[in-house]
């Protein structure tokens, strides 16, 4: 075990030794790195903020059922009894017309609209929550509803969000696809670095293997190089993304409060956070894997 | 104990360097090879080192066939050996404290107890005074003293040198000749090829002469 240890710590070691020796080269490659993994992370979480902000906006697949101006008590009963029975219904709530008024009357600029007219010119109202989002559902139940001979009107509440999803739906395959790309880029650029440091070495790989040094000595320091490029390329996208969030944080939050919305720009949690670290370093390390096997091992003492 | 059994090498390009060659040196016995330039006596250090192969014949060094052994047991046989080459391969990019330490890094030394052995190591070789120094700054001669120091810091149990005195003058040589010996009087077994005729005067070792990749004495 302690063998084991004193392998790896001396490895670890000579990994960071070696990312030291070229500071420049070392900054250059963990920037690329760095932007590589922002963009798709980026994307990810603006994503995850749209997604949040419109259920801000919309608390789910509602539709507005308006009866007609002269329906009576006992229509809107039925209508009540018929909510109450049909499977796709989750809940309702019904606003009486007077209610309507009022909110109405209370809405700024509203107010003197109303004092023109004779009466109420408001119908009675239900809105409705469906149990599931799907079109289908929605669409059958909103049928069904309109057949009804005291409504006048059924309105499909949910149809922008439902289109907004289908926006976020084709973002987040965007982001997949640009995280796929990237991450080929990410192990390009450790296997490129760690074949020249390979090459750069041959001399110092050879004297080690003349001296009884195992191939998992030799590639152990590479392997955790690239790990460590992979995971502090990692961290530099988790900063970028942490600025770019804290620079229009205030912007959004302002615009929010003119729709009278208390909105909070969401950043990466600290599980994402932690998968985006793990799978960064899994790629260096992959990277470094690919490139020593291709190269170092074919290295043998002349 | 080392020992070649009718052991041939033939190269790609058709070369004969060794042809049926066959010796035993004991454990602790001390053995220089000797030979003109291309005799084959490199040939013969390398295959006891398993960095190549024989054509044919058998080299049994400590019990183990050399040639029959995989990818991944020939490090833990190079762990046996001590090995002095005569381009030294030291890293040029460590300081000498450095290039010492390597093989017991290899080996999972512990640090304190190979701090120590380094510069045991050092001391043996009369360079304690300059384990920071880079080898670059050294003499030849503390080169190949440097190149010894390694060979021997984590106490091989064979000690093979090829031509270790071939870029130096006759007193260095001399003292390298003499840490060789010291080391062979402790036990070690030791292996030099040479083909510096003065170095095999008055020494009363065993001598391998190699005359075009045959052994004639």
């Amino acid at each position: 075990m302690n063998i084991w240890l004193s392998y790896h710590w001396h490895a670890l070691a000579l990994a960071f030794k070696r990312l030291a020796l070229i500071p420049f080269s070392t900054l250059l490659t963990l920037g690329v790195i760095g932007i590589a993994f922002s963009l798709p992370a980026g994307i990810y979480v603006f994503l995850e903020n749209v997604e949040t902000l419109s259920g801000q906006f919309s608390s789910g697949p509602q539709l507005s059922l308006f009866l007609k101006l002269n329906a009576t008590q006992s229509e809107v009963g039925k209508t009540e009894s018929f909510l109450k029975e049909n499977p796709h219904v989750a809940s309702f709530r019904f606003i009486p017309k007077a209610s309507a008024l009022e909110q109405f009357k209370e809405s700024p600029g509203l107010a003197g609209v109303m004092d023109g007219l004779e009466g109420n010119p408001l119908p009675d109202a239900f809105v409705v929550t469906a149990k599931d989002v799907s079109t289908e559902t929605l669409k059958t139940l909103s049928r069904a509803l309109s057949e009804l001979r005291q409504v006048e009107h059924v309105q499909l509440d949910s149809a922008w969000t439902q289109r907004l999803d289908a926006l976020l739906k084709l973002g987040r395959l965007a982001a997949w696809m640009l995280s796929v790309l990237l991450s080929l880029l990410v192990i390009a650029v450790v296997f490129n670095t760690i074949r020249l440091q390979i090459l750069t070495m041959r001399d110092e790989i050879e004297v080690a293997k003349l001296i009884g040094a195992t191939n998992g000595f030799i590639c152990r320091p590479f392997l955790y190089f690239g790990t460590i490029q992979g995971l502090v390329g990692g961290i530099v996208a988790w900063l970028i993304i942490s600025l770019g969030i804290h620079l229009t944080d205030e912007p959004v939050k302002h615009l929010m409060q003119l729709y009278e919305t208390d909105f909070r720009l969401y950043h990466l949690s600290m599980g994402d956070s932690l998968i985006m670290f793990l799978f960064s370093a899994g790629l260096g390390w992959l990277g470094a894997w690919l490139s020593v096997v291709s190269h170092l091992l074919k290295i043998e003492p002349r | 104990m080392i020992s070649f059994s009718e052991v041939s090498k033939r190269y790609p390009n058709g070369f004969e360097a060794l042809r049926n060659v066959s010796f035993t040196v004991e454990t602790g016995e001390m053995a220089l090879i000797h030979g003109h330039s291309g005799a084959g006596k490199t040939t013969l250090l390398r295959l006891i080192a398993a960095i190549e192969r024989s054509t044919t014949g058998s080299v049994i060094v400590n019990g183990q066939d050399v040639g029959r052994l995989n990818d991944a047991a020939v490090p833990f046989l190079r762990r046996n050996f001590g090995l002095v080459f005569q381009d030294q391969k030291l890293l040029f990019d460590r300081s000498v404290f450095e290039n010492v330490l390597l093989p017991l890094q290899i080996s999972g030394f512990e640090s304190k107890a190979a701090v120590r052995r380094v510069r045991a190591a050092l001391d043996k070789v009369g360079l304690l005074d300059k384990e920071k120094a880079r080898p670059i700054t050294l003499s030849g001669g503390e080169q190949q003293r440097l190149c010894i120091a390694r060979a021997i810091v984590s106490r091989p149990s064979i000690l093979i040198a090829d031509e270790p005195t071939s870029n130096l003058d006759m007193e260095y040589a001399k003292d390298i000749m003499a840490i060789f010996k010291s080391f062979h009087q402790v036990g070690v077994t030791v292996l030099i090829s040479t083909h510096d005729v003065e170095l095999l005067g008055g020494t009363p070792q065993r001598i391998l002469t190699l005359s075009h990749g045959e052994l004639t004495g």
